[in-house]
């Protein structure tokens, strides 16, 4: 493709800094300018545009996610209007599969990384605390496609996924105390001992994006 | 009874009978004359043949029970492995007494017959998504792994023997190629044994095991091949043969794979509409797995590959199709089946070792054979792993390879394949046949020997236990969207991409078309962990409630906070007295190799209904029916003896009745508002999961009444609730003589009944206000006598009877329609029913069913017993005082009470219930081990 040897510093960069090959990045490029047609910047709305993203049922929660300024390490809370070819790979970025040479020490925070994208996605308010409503909101999403089911079991398996998140990270509740959410330790903890970097990942072949059509 | 026979004949198990023919031969039978009619004769030639397979099958399942006694054994040495040394043992006895092998493992029997169960368990339980997963290694080791073994083995073999060491045998290139063709092939049921009890971490198992199924198709083409080469004789072999041999690989295992899908999907067809034949369900499991074979087999296909794919595919749908019982059936037929056939095997390759006849030693032949296939399959896994690990993203490090190099074992297959082969054109055929049985016991008994040493040695990552959590589900569901909207986004096509590409057309159309509407709703996997989550919660309480001799506990406060369960109530080890406490414990360790797990988690998905207290409802009952002594062949629930059934049923609630007549018990009374009741919903729900238990004790002479009640029961639940919210206050919690009790547990109670319980008794001393109201109102309301019921009943349809007289008419008719269809696990049903009154829920144990008694009596004989109730001056007093000795006592939630109250018919307190405990003692036998028995079932 001849991107190895004419690497431009600013692709070099954006290598460095998210991980990916230049190959990589070339590609997610021009997934990029399909997506925004040839503009700077990406939109809400481009995302529309892809016809794979229309069943899936959390979708909105997913686009999101890519504007969120928590996952575009820009600030701690907040929404952009619209992203750069940076931020779009920021975000791809935290879907990498783990490399065979890492250490335990950056494995860990490659982890923790995927992790707080995953706990930014629940956390629609920026508070740090995934509360009981908004657990129920993502639940109420995931299960919208099964049409069957009803609102009240929905509720309850939200409690019952909550309680369990609080007996798993507080010893014992005190009679009037009320746990008020998942912070992002408990949220580390109810995590403990899956193996995120391995699930949480996106094989990044280095082949022809699919649709052109878009 | 032919195939029986000839069965018999094919395991030429003629020799037994013959022996003991000889020593009949003076009896009577044999030599009589038919001069006088016999009064008893002796017909052994008449029943030889199965009585003799019969006969060995028991030898092998007691050899069974006999290793297991002793822990220290089996621990250490795989059980196919002591099948082994057992059949050579009785091989050795069967020998020495007429000195001629007649039972021998024949190729026909054993893929017939033993090696069909085996596959379709494995294909039936196959964890799919694991499996899919790693489709991709499975595949390459499965065919390029077994190509290169049999290729290498045969051609070294033959290298060798061209130096001369073996000395002279007569027989070419290609009867080594064909040798090597069935001797690389790993055994998917020796290696199912052994792996089964190493419990090597899921990847490998599957990688190794997958890989032993799947190889099937190329140890068929290769033996195919290459044993038509040796008829046609090597010289006519040409290059349109190989090409050919190649494409025959492809048609037979695609074909096979075919077959199973074709067959899969009429299974799934077929189980969608067999609602009314619930008994012969199970039946079509297998007998169209078992045609999928077939089917493969007559066309030359891979059979293995067919039904393995027939598993694989209709389990989803069948599983969601079939009632829960049939579930367990099939569950369970399965791996007996599978567990006897390979115990079969086993013993009968040691049997089949023990005929002089086959020995041909060869000393370099078979020490050679067993190198190169081990030095071989070693150096093949290294290098197809260092392919795979370019492209896999869970690497397979040295140790797994050293564990998958150790666990290419040999075994029946082989055998079989190689006592198929003829004589006339293989000649060297008894040294292959004798290395064969040398290579498998080999592999089987000392490489199933060392493996779990060496596994421990290695510390091979092992397969963890872990209870599925709720949040790790949603998670991994949350995931699964995600990955896949990455994908969609980033314009890259991966396996996630193709998954939800599949899981969308499986839920447009395959869903649709495959599955019963009512399963539609259940099988979302999150449903399925949320219902386990309560199974287990439902458990524990009760290990809970045993230990601590109440189930007050389970309104600790923490619960209170916002959520119906206490997850992290402790289990602590004291427990251990506990019957639910021993079954989890016996359940734990079955439960550590991965089918079983996944088994066991698949179970759950088997239910038919959507919201988890059905499930739970369903399973906490299932077992009841076994305590049914009516027998029909077409229908387990389905009572031919109504009438009989009937007026058991009316004499038991006469006696009932009248007992209660004489005792001085009241009920309690509770004003639930309706706040209350929004909040403590879940906890009813999820309470009255465990509660059902206690209705076994006092209700077996009528159980198939109860039967239809409990699966009413539930789906009103939540209407009911609802029916309450409009009735607000007026519903009337009629709850069991549980307040004298001492609830020393929890002290603190609920503070909203705290309050309600000082009004009730600072606003009146004798009468709570309401209650006279409601009794008042009640009486204008209608004349209907239900709600005299004794209080003592419990009053199961008190609560709320408002209600039940508002819609008294429809609600019994539903019940009684209900009660008509005898259907109890139809779930649509569930549905249907009206929400008939809040009783069916608040319902104390052991007396639900006297709602659909009530209708039975409404509908014909409007009721011997109420009349007579009606008359007695008892009814209204005694609960109106029992009301306020309640009042002072400790107010708990409703399950806990209602719990309580169960408990008290388990254990009556003599001294306030006398009648109550005569009455619960009645049917004395049964009142531990159905529960037991349902536990037990739970944790399946």
């Amino acid at each position: 493709m001849g991107s190895a040897q004419s690497v431009p510093p600013e692709m070099r960069a954006l290598a460095e800094r998210t991980g990916f090959t230049s190959e990589q990045i070339e590609q997610l490029h021009r997934r990029f300018k399909q997506l925004n047609h040839n503009r700077k910047t990406i939109r809400k709305e481009d995302f529309d545009t892809i016809p794979d993203l229309e069943f899936n049922p959390i979708r909105a929660r997913i686009v999101h996610a890519f504007f969120d300024k928590r996952n575009l390490r820009k600030a701690p809370a907040g929404l952009a209007e619209e992203i750069n070819f940076e931020d779009f790979l920021t975000i791809m970025s935290y879907f990498r599969p783990i490399e065979m040479d890492m250490d335990e020490e950056r494995l860990e925070s490659f982890r923790k990384e995927k992790l707080k994208f995953l706990f930014h996605m629940y956390d629609a308010d920026y508070d740090g605390i995934i509360t009981l409503q908004e657990y129920k909101n993502v639940l109420d999403e995931l299960m919208s496609g099964n049409p069957h089911l009803e609102k009240e079991s929905l509720r309850a398996i939200a409690e019952g996924a909550m309680l369990e998140a609080a007996s798993a990270c507080m010893a014992r509740t005190g009679p009037d105390e009320v746990y008020e959410g998942i912070t992002f330790e408990d949220f580390l903890k109810v995590w403990k001992g899956i193996d995120i970097e391995t699930k949480m990942h996106v094989r990044f072949l280095t082949m022809e994006a699919i649709a052109h059509c878009y | 009874m032919r195939q029986v026979s000839r069965m018999g004949f094919l395991l030429g198990l003629l020799n037994l009978p013959a022996a003991l023919g000889e020593r009949s031969s003076g009896s009577p039978t044999n030599n009589s004359h038919p001069q006088s009619f016999a009064i008893v004769s002796f017909e052994w030639n008449h029943v030889k043949d199965p009585y003799v397979i019969t006969l060995w099958i028991l030898v092998a399942s007691l050899a069974k029970i006999v290793f297991h006694l002793s822990h220290k054994v089996t621990r250490v040495v795989p059980e196919s492995a002591l099948l082994i040394v057992l059949g050579v043992l009785l091989g050795g006895i069967v020998w020495a007494a007429d000195h001629i092998a007649s039972f021998t493992l024949t190729p026909e029997v054993f893929f017939f017959y033993l090696l069909p169960p085996i596959v379709l368990d494995a294909g039936y339980f196959m964890p799919n998504r694991l499996f899919f997963g790693n489709l991709g290694s499975i595949l390459l080791y499965a065919v390029i792994g077994t190509v290169w073994n049999a290729a290498t083995t045969g051609l070294s073999l033959y290298g060798v023997y061209r130096t001369g060491i073996m000395g002279h045998l007569d027989s070419g290139l290609l009867d080594f190629l064909l040798f090597g063709s069935l001797i690389a092939a790993v055994d998917p049921v020796a290696v199912l044994a052994v792996f089964e009890e190493v419990h090597v971490n899921e990847v490998l198992f599957i990688i190794v095991f997958g890989e032993s199924l799947l190889n099937d198709a190329v140890t068929v083409v290769l033996y195919n091949v290459f044993e038509s080469f040796v008829s046609i004789g090597p010289e006519n072999v040409t290059g349109i043969e190989c090409v050919k041999g190649i494409v025959s690989f492809f048609v037979v295992s695609l074909g096979g794979t075919l077959v199973g899908i074709f067959f899969a999907f009429l299974l799934s067809l077929v189980t969608r509409f067999t609602k009314h034949v619930r008994i012969i369900e199970p039946g079509f499991v297998f007998i169209i797995s078992y045609l999928s074979y077939l089917t493969a087999e007559m066309l030359s296909l891979s059979a293995i590959l067919a039904i393995t794919f027939c598993g694989i595919c209709c389990q989803k749908y069948v599983k969601a199709n079939i009632s829960e019982q049939s579930s367990t059936t099939v569950r369970y037929t399965m791996k007996m089946l599978a567990s006897g056939a390979e115990t079969i095997i086993f013993m009968f390759l040691g049997i089949s070792a023990v005929d002089p006849e086959i020995w041909t030693w060869n000393t370099a032949f078979i020490l050679l054979t067993l190198v190169f296939i081990s030095v071989y399959r070693v150096i093949g896994v290294v290098i197809q792993t260092w392919i795979l690990n370019h492209y896999r993203m869970v690497q397979l490090e040295i140790i797994d390879q050293v564990v998958m190099s150790y666990g290419g074992l040999r075994g029946a297959v082989a055998f079989a394949l190689v006592a198929l082969l003829d004589t006339k054109k293989v000649k060297e055929k008894n040294l292959f046949v004798s290395t064969t049985i040398i290579v498998v016991f080999f592999t089987v008994i000392f490489q199933g020997l060392t493996i779990k040493p060496l596994v421990q040695w290695l510390k091979v990552k092992k397969s963890e236990h872990r209870e599925p959590k709720l949040n790790e589900k949603l998670h991994g569901r949350a995931f699964d969207h995600i990955l896949s909207a990455i994908e969609d986004i980033s314009g890259q096509i991966g396996h996630n991409y193709l998954r939800d590409k599949w899981s969308n057309f499986d839920r447009k159309f395959l869903s649709k078309l495959l599955m019963r509407r009512s399963a539609q709703k259940s099988r979302d996997q999150i449903l399925n962990v949320f219902h386990e989550l309560n199974l287990k919660d439902a458990i524990s309480y009760v290990a809970e409630g045993e230990r601590r001799g109440s189930l007050a506990f389970i309104r600790s406060p923490s619960t209170d906070n916002m959520v119906n369960v206490d997850f992290s109530t402790p289990r602590p080890s004291t427990v251990e007295s506990s019957v639910s406490y021993l079954l989890r414990e016996k359940a734990g360790p079955v439960c550590l190799d991965m089918q079983a797990l996944e088994q066991r988690r698949k179970s759950i998905r088997d239910t038919e209904d959507t919201i988890a207290h059905h499930t739970l409802q369903q399973y906490l009952y299932k077992p009841r029916q076994e305590h049914k002594h009516l027998y029909s062949r077409h229908e387990i629930m389905h009572s031919e003896d109504e009438k009989q059934d009937k007026e058991i049923f009316h004499r038991t609630m006469r006696k009932r009745l009248e007992s209660f007549k004489s005792t001085k018990l009241g009920i309690n009374h509770s004003k639930k508002l309706n706040k209350i009741h929004k909040r403590e919903r879940g906890q009813k729900r999820r309470n009255s999961n465990v509660i059902p238990n206690g209705k076994i004790p006092s209700e077996n002479p009528v159980q198939d009444y109860t039967l239809k009640e409990k699966d009413s029961e539930f789906s009103e639940a939540e209407e009911n609730n609802d029916y309450e919210t409009l009735h607000l206050g007026k519903g009337v919690d009629f709850l069991a003589n549980v307040t004298k009790q001492n609830f020393t547990d929890n002290p603190t109670g609920d503070l909203d009944q705290d309050v309600e319980m000082t009004e009730y008794s600072s606003s009146d001393d004798k009468f709570p206000p309401y209650t006279s109201d409601q009794l008042n109102q009640n009486e204008s309301v209608s004349e209907n006598p239900l709600h005299f019921f004794p209080s003592c009943l419990q009053m199961p349809w008190t609560q709320n009877y408002s209600s039940l007289e508002n819609r008294g008419n429809i609600s019994l008719s539903t019940v009684s329609e209900y009660i008509a269809s005898c259907d109890p696990s139809v779930p649509d049903l569930f549905w249907e029913t009206d929400a008939d009154t809040d009783n069916k829920e608040t319902i104390n144990s052991g007396y639900c069913s006297e709602v659909s008694y009530k209708s039975e009596n409404s509908q014909e004989e409007n009721s011997l017993l109420i009349p007579e109730e009606l008359e007695d001056p008892y009814m209204k007093e005694p609960r109106e005082k029992k009301m306020l000795l309640d009042v002072q006592g400790n107010y708990r939630s409703i399950a806990a009470r209602r719990v309580q109250s169960r408990r008290s018919f388990h254990k009556p307190k003599p001294l306030q219930h006398p009648k109550l405990q005569k009455l619960a003692s009645l049917p004395a036998s049964c009142h531990v081990p159905p529960h037991s028995l349902e536990q037990e079932e739970t944790q399946l």
